[in-house]
């Protein structure tokens, strides 16, 4: 399958300093389209028939998110673009922000339309801030070209937490709190920012509504698998020729990404979805990329057989003890104790025992902590314990 | 924030005052602390919490420059060590400290998202790519 330019069709073709770049490209046309000819139902029912899944990793149908939020009762309400893209090899969102601001801008307003929010906030990385000046530039020129009447967008920036990329410690974020996930029930839709219903979605995601708002549901669900309906960007950096920004139709196999994209060599594992992603073996090259088997928000990153398994997983761990918001015990202390376990490896100090007990701990930290961090913290163990079980085995002290 | 002054916000602005002492002391005092528990009525251990959860805020003084080096797997990968190294000798700093004269603090960060242009750092908000430690001196001499 080749590559397909859906959510990246306007970059490197606009001028993201100027608007009427944009409006050249079809820019607010699917903004106009549904405030003159569909309610608010039609819009959330489209969206629901695209198949439409989000891309910050998680993958839930968008449409069902909007149709939730719709129907909460209640006058206030939000709009949340998840600008906060922290994964460990993630750089996707800051490539479309710094390319193609206008498409986001046109999508939120349509969320907000859609929903009933007359508020929408996008929450930028810190790390980001020098994206700041051009997206507020851009969301200067949509309101004087009087594209956002009705609806206001702000920028809120993070101040440097990898976990404020989860919704619920987004959403604290933006109320000025510590960035701690939240229990679940009740979900953004009914109870979100402020306690108020609200939808919050990667940059991505947003960027496909516009497309699909004019083409149809049918157009794009045409393209990808089954439960994977269109493309996916991809940052792939690592050990490779040519790192950078990707989109692929969803279903395409790693291979074409990794090696014919990206030209990697002598390649040993692949981890996909960054620090809470997968790690594949080059074994598994043909895989296909979609959400019914290794996805995340597309984070690729290569590893030649030059590399040792276990300092990456001991690093990937040693990450992800240190962003862990700490709410939750098995993630606080599972992470911390991981760490432990994996620098015995790492110096060749490892015994039989901490197999079992790194396999024990993955369970329950999988099963018991509160988000997505401490949930999938322990994949890369489990993963390179699977295809990499002689790694371990060689650094125990007999 | 462009339609309404950071003032104008009650507890929700907390994060943005805080960068506010942040970017104007070099730091958060105590005593920026104990007023913004004040005058948005929350406890001063809630603004103490918010202060040292933020890796971009600091409870302790920073130098004028702060320097982040990404130290993520793709940055590693691609040699990051050279530059970290680079750094230190550059400033006969190591990271987690302040140079004497209050010129720089050298940090190591967590992915910042400039991973197909590794090794990356940030220096203040400036990102500066495909580092080697021959331009460091260079870089480092940008900023007084």
């Amino acid at each position: 399958m080749p590559q397909q330019r859906v959510v990246l069709k306007n970059c490197g073709v606009i001028d993201p300093r100027r608007i009427e770049t944009y409006l050249e490209r079809d820019g607010f046309k699917a903004l106009a389209k549904v405030r003159r000819e569909m309610t608010r139902e039609q819009v959330t029912d489209e969206i629901k028939a695209s198949g439409l899944r989000g891309r910050g990793g998680a993958g839930f149908p968008t449409g069902i998110k909007w149709e939730g939020a719709r129907q909460a009762p209640g006058e206030e309400k939000y709009v949340i673009c998840n600008a906060d893209e922290g994964e460990v090899g993630t750089f996707k969102d800051r490539y479309i922000l710094e390319r193609d601001p206008f498409t986001l801008i046109e999508a939120m307003a349509i969320a907000g339309y859609a929903i009933g929010a007359k508020q929408g906030y996008i929450y930028l990385r810190a790390e980001y801030h020098h994206l700041f000046d051009l997206l507020q530039n851009a969301i200067n020129q949509a309101k004087k070209s009087g594209y956002l009447d009705g609806f206001r967008i702000e920028i809120r920036e993070g101040a440097g937490a990898y976990i404020c990329g989860e919704e619920s410690a987004l959403m604290d974020s933006i109320e000025g709190k510590r960035g701690e996930s939240r229990y679940r029930p009740p979900f953004p839709t009914t109870s979100g920012l402020w306690g108020k219903p609200t939808i919050i979605n990667n940059v991505e995601t947003l960027m496909n509504i516009p497309q699909i708002i004019l083409n149809g549901a049918g157009w794009f669900s045409q393209m990808g698998t089954e439960r994977s309906k269109g493309t996916k960007v991809f940052s792939i950096s690592g050990d490779v020729e040519n790192p950078g920004v990707y989109e692929l139709v969803l279903g395409s196999p790693l291979r074409e990404l990794v090696e014919d994209l990206a030209s990697a060599k002598d390649i040993k594992l692949i981890q996909i979805g960054g620090a809470t992603g997968r790690i594949l073996p080059y074994e598994k090259i043909d895989t296909p990329l979609a959400f019914e088997t290794v996805l995340g928000a597309g984070a690729v990153t290569v590893y030649n057989r030059s590399r040792d398994v276990i300092d990456i997983v001991y690093r990937t761990m040693e990450f992800l003890a240190e962003e862990s918001c700490g709410k939750c015990t098995p993630c606080r202390q599972g992470t911390e104790v991981m760490v432990e376990i994996l620098e015995k490896f790492h110096r060749g100090e490892g015994r039989e025992q901490d197999i079992r007990n790194l396999e024990a701990l993955s369970q329950v930290m999988m099963l018991t902590s509160l988000c997505g961090l401490g949930q999938a913290a322990p994949n890369a163990v489990m993963d390179t314990l699977q295809y990499f079980k002689d790694a371990y085995k060689k650094r125990v002290v007999v | 924030m462009s339609e309404k002054g950071i003032s104008t916000l009650g507890r929700e602005g907390l994060i943005l005052r805080l960068k506010e002492a942040q970017s104007k002391f070099g730091y958060v005092p105590q005593e920026v602390m104990a007023e913004l528990a004040q005058s948005l009525e929350i406890p001063i251990n809630e603004v103490y919490g918010v202060a040292s959860f933020y890796s971009f805020l600091s409870t302790r003084p920073l130098g004028r420059n702060v320097i982040r080096i990404c130290r993520s797997l793709p940055c590693y990968l691609k040699g990051a060590q050279t530059v970290i190294e680079a750094v230190e000798k550059e400033l006969g700093i190591k990271p987690g400290e302040t140079t004497p004269d209050g010129r720089f603090s050298f940090q190591l960060a967590n992915c910042i998202g400039l991973c197909d242009q590794a090794p990356a750092m940030l220096i203040n908000q400036d990102a500066h790519v495909e580092l080697t430690p021959e331009k460091i001196t260079q870089i480092l001499r940008m900023y007084k």
